[in-house]
């Protein structure tokens, strides 16, 4: 068990310096530098040219790019060319909103996925089933940005009912109102996409119930006279949730990869519309910075499921 | 060989005609026979496979008769234009360019990158997983390493900064930038069939007969797997449709002289559009959710087919 995770771990610290050392070059390979927009005929070349010198913009690739490591691990991630700010400042603002939308969506996932997938397995090979399956299968196929957008003409725009940017509305009042704001601004975006993610959870619960009921000790409590309901209850459902919790961790890299959609046609200030308006301003520091959150992002999700499905399901161990 | 069997065996030749027709007729279809038959079975697959077809004829055809450059021409005076205005059917964007047109155009753009796309990701992933699970031991860890690193890289922000990199990037290096990210799906796939396929008999018995491990590879395993290679294409192709218009509609895909059905969605960034000019992005919308939808549903007919055991069409 813990020479499974160990082992993970391990893996994971090479593949986080490569991701970094690539993506510090393909920030730097990008055209144009961070004061090619402050170029105007009153610049005076030669305070462009001391700018890019004491921001290290001449030093060679790897001077650079220890310098950007030494300062990663004092927690500086340089400044933001674009606002003027310290990047992991920045960056914690907006990602404060992107998980708060990630994990309020991965929930209501959850929610509109257990009872589909339970209610599927019960009514196997009946009208119930075949519906859910057929549900399942076509919010699977659309792609996700196409949904979102006439999702926020039909929701947000023609019938109004819900706010259409930002992730908090200007007039409210600090407290109770502005949590209630935030709330009402994640809602349209975190339906959208629970209603549309479902596909995992409930195949895979699925198959789990559908295994678990033809399972011995489901036939014993049968046989023993407990009551279908309770065995649903006790017996099925405990043994086939672990597995299933085991797909948090998938989901959530699911809806980060998302994000820069989600936030895009919700003009919702996280870290993916940060990421899209640094792209067009050049904003390396940020740019860097964000690739490589999402990338280990990603590593600690995957891991985090494969912990999970570690314990539950004792073939995946390594002895 | 066959002088010696005519020679040394009592068959004629009337017998031998019979009894090869009576083992062919025995022997287990082709899978493309079984897809057909499923088709054949089931009558909404056949019309989405109709319409697919017809609609991809329709936009290849149709799109060689439109100028991409003069339609993309800008008129002040056709701003906004209703649809059955001006002569144009399906409206006209702010610019005032024929919607209709640059659905057709875009369509063609669409499919045609989604079409490479899976060419090479799917021949990609193909090849790098039947080799992987075929070579077990260090060639399958390096490989499954490699596969790790990608399947960590946040796909989307890699591509967009990938395209941002690269100047004067058009429908064939974007193609290109996409299949470095969109083969890991089909390759874990037939890695785990590869891998639970190179321990069967024949594949023993080709090694201790000394054939060439390529040879045992794309000769024998390849097409004992064919079957699930052709579901897990049909369904990547209607995935990767999006692929294609989720980065153009972010601005990331095609370059905007070029119009694709992501484009056109991206119409309804300006909420002038998606609030009152509902025609400039709308259509692509829904013409995205049909092309998705049906092309999956072939996919999940020939999934079936695959599947002797959820067979519609009776395979005789």
């Amino acid at each position: 068990m813990w020479k499974t995770i160990l082992r993970r771990v391990l893996i994971m610290i090479p593949e986080i310096i490569i991701l970094s050392i690539l993506v510090f070059l393909l920030a730097k390979a990008m055209p144009g530098d961070p004061f090619t927009g402050s170029i105007n005929p009153k610049a005076d070349p030669a305070q462009l040219h001391h700018l890019m010198k004491i921001n290290g913009l001449y030093d060679p690739w790897y001077q650079q790019y220890w310098n950007w490591v030494v300062h990663l691990f004092h927690g500086n991630l340089g400044n933001s060319y674009q606002y003027q700010e310290p990047v992991t400042r920045l960056i914690s603002s907006r990602a404060v909103n992107t998980l708060w939308l990630a994990l309020f969506t991965t929930i209501l996932t959850y929610c509109f996925a257990l009872p589909m997938g339970l209610y599927a397995a019960k009514h196997e090979g009946k009208l119930p089933d075949s519906i859910i399956r057929v549900y399942t299968y076509v919010t699977y196929c659309i792609p996700f940005f196409v949904i979102l957008v006439i999702g926020v003409w039909i929701f947000g725009y023609v019938l109004g009912w819900f706010p259409t940017t930002g992730s908090i509305s200007s007039t409210a009042n600090p407290g109770i109102q502005s949590i209630g704001s935030r709330f009402y601004h994640i809602l349209l975006p975190g339906v959208l996409g629970a209603l549309f993610g479902t596909v995992n959870v409930v195949q895979y619960l699925r198959s789990e119930v559908i295994d678990a009921k033809r399972s011995d000790y489901v036939r014993t409590a049968r046989s023993k006279g407990v009551p279908e309901k309770d065995i649903y209850k006790h017996h099925i459902f405990r043994n086939s949730l672990l597995p299933i919790a085991a797909f948090a961790g998938y989901s959530i890299t699911g809806l980060l990869n998302g994000s820069l959609f989600t936030e895009t046609v919700f003009s919702y200030p996280g870290m993916g519309l940060l990421f899209i308006n640094s792209i067009s301003y050049r904003d390396y520091t940020v740019i860097t910075a964000l690739v490589l959150i999402y990338g280990i992002l990603n590593l600690l999700g995957t891991l985090l499921s494969d912990i999970i499905l570690s314990i539950v399901d004792p073939r995946i161990r390594i002895e | 060989m066959e002088e010696n069997l005519n020679k040394h065996s009592n068959i004629s030749a009337a017998d031998l005609d019979r009894l090869t027709k009576e083992a062919n007729e025995e022997a287990t279809p082709s899978s493309a026979k079984i897809i057909w038959n499923e088709f054949k079975a089931d009558k909404p697959a056949m019309a989405a496979l109709i319409i697919i077809i017809a609609f991809i004829i329709f936009v290849m055809i149709a799109s060689l008769f439109i100028d991409t450059p003069k339609m993309m021409e800008t008129n002040i005076l056709n701003y906004n234009a209703a649809p059955g205005s001006n002569g144009f059917l399906l409206g006209a964007d702010t610019g005032g360019r024929s919607v209709g047109q640059q659905l057709i155009v875009g369509a063609r753009n669409s499919i045609g990158i989604a079409i490479g796309l899976t060419i090479i990701s799917s021949t990609f992933g193909i090849c790098w997983g039947l080799i992987s699970g075929y070579f077990n031991g260090y060639i399958d860890w390096g490989m499954q390493r490699v596969y790790d690193f990608m399947m960590m890289l946040p796909m989307t922000m890699m591509i967009i900064v990938l395209v941002t990199i690269i100047k004067n990037y058009n429908a064939v290096t974007l193609t290109l930038i996409f299949s470095i990210f969109y083969w890991e799906g089909t390759s874990r796939l037939i890695r785990s069939r590869t891998l639970s396929e190179s321990e069967k008999d024949y594949v023993a018995a080709s090694k201790t007969s000394g054939t060439g491990s390529f040879k045992i590879i794309f000769h024998e395993i390849m097409p004992n797997i064919s079957s699930l290679i052709i579901v897990d294409t049909t369904l990547s192709f209607a995935e990767n449709i999006g692929v294609e218009t989720g980065l153009s509609y972010l601005g990331f895909g095609l370059p905007l002289q070029t119009p694709s059905l992501g484009t056109l969605i991206a119409n309804a960034n300006d909420p002038n559009n998606i609030t009152q000019y509902w025609w400039t992005w709308l259509p692509a919308a829904l013409l995205i959710i049909v092309l998705c939808l049906s092309i999956s549903y072939v996919g999940q007919v020939v999934r079936r087919a695959a599947d002797a055991s959820q067979r519609h069409g009776a395979a005789d």
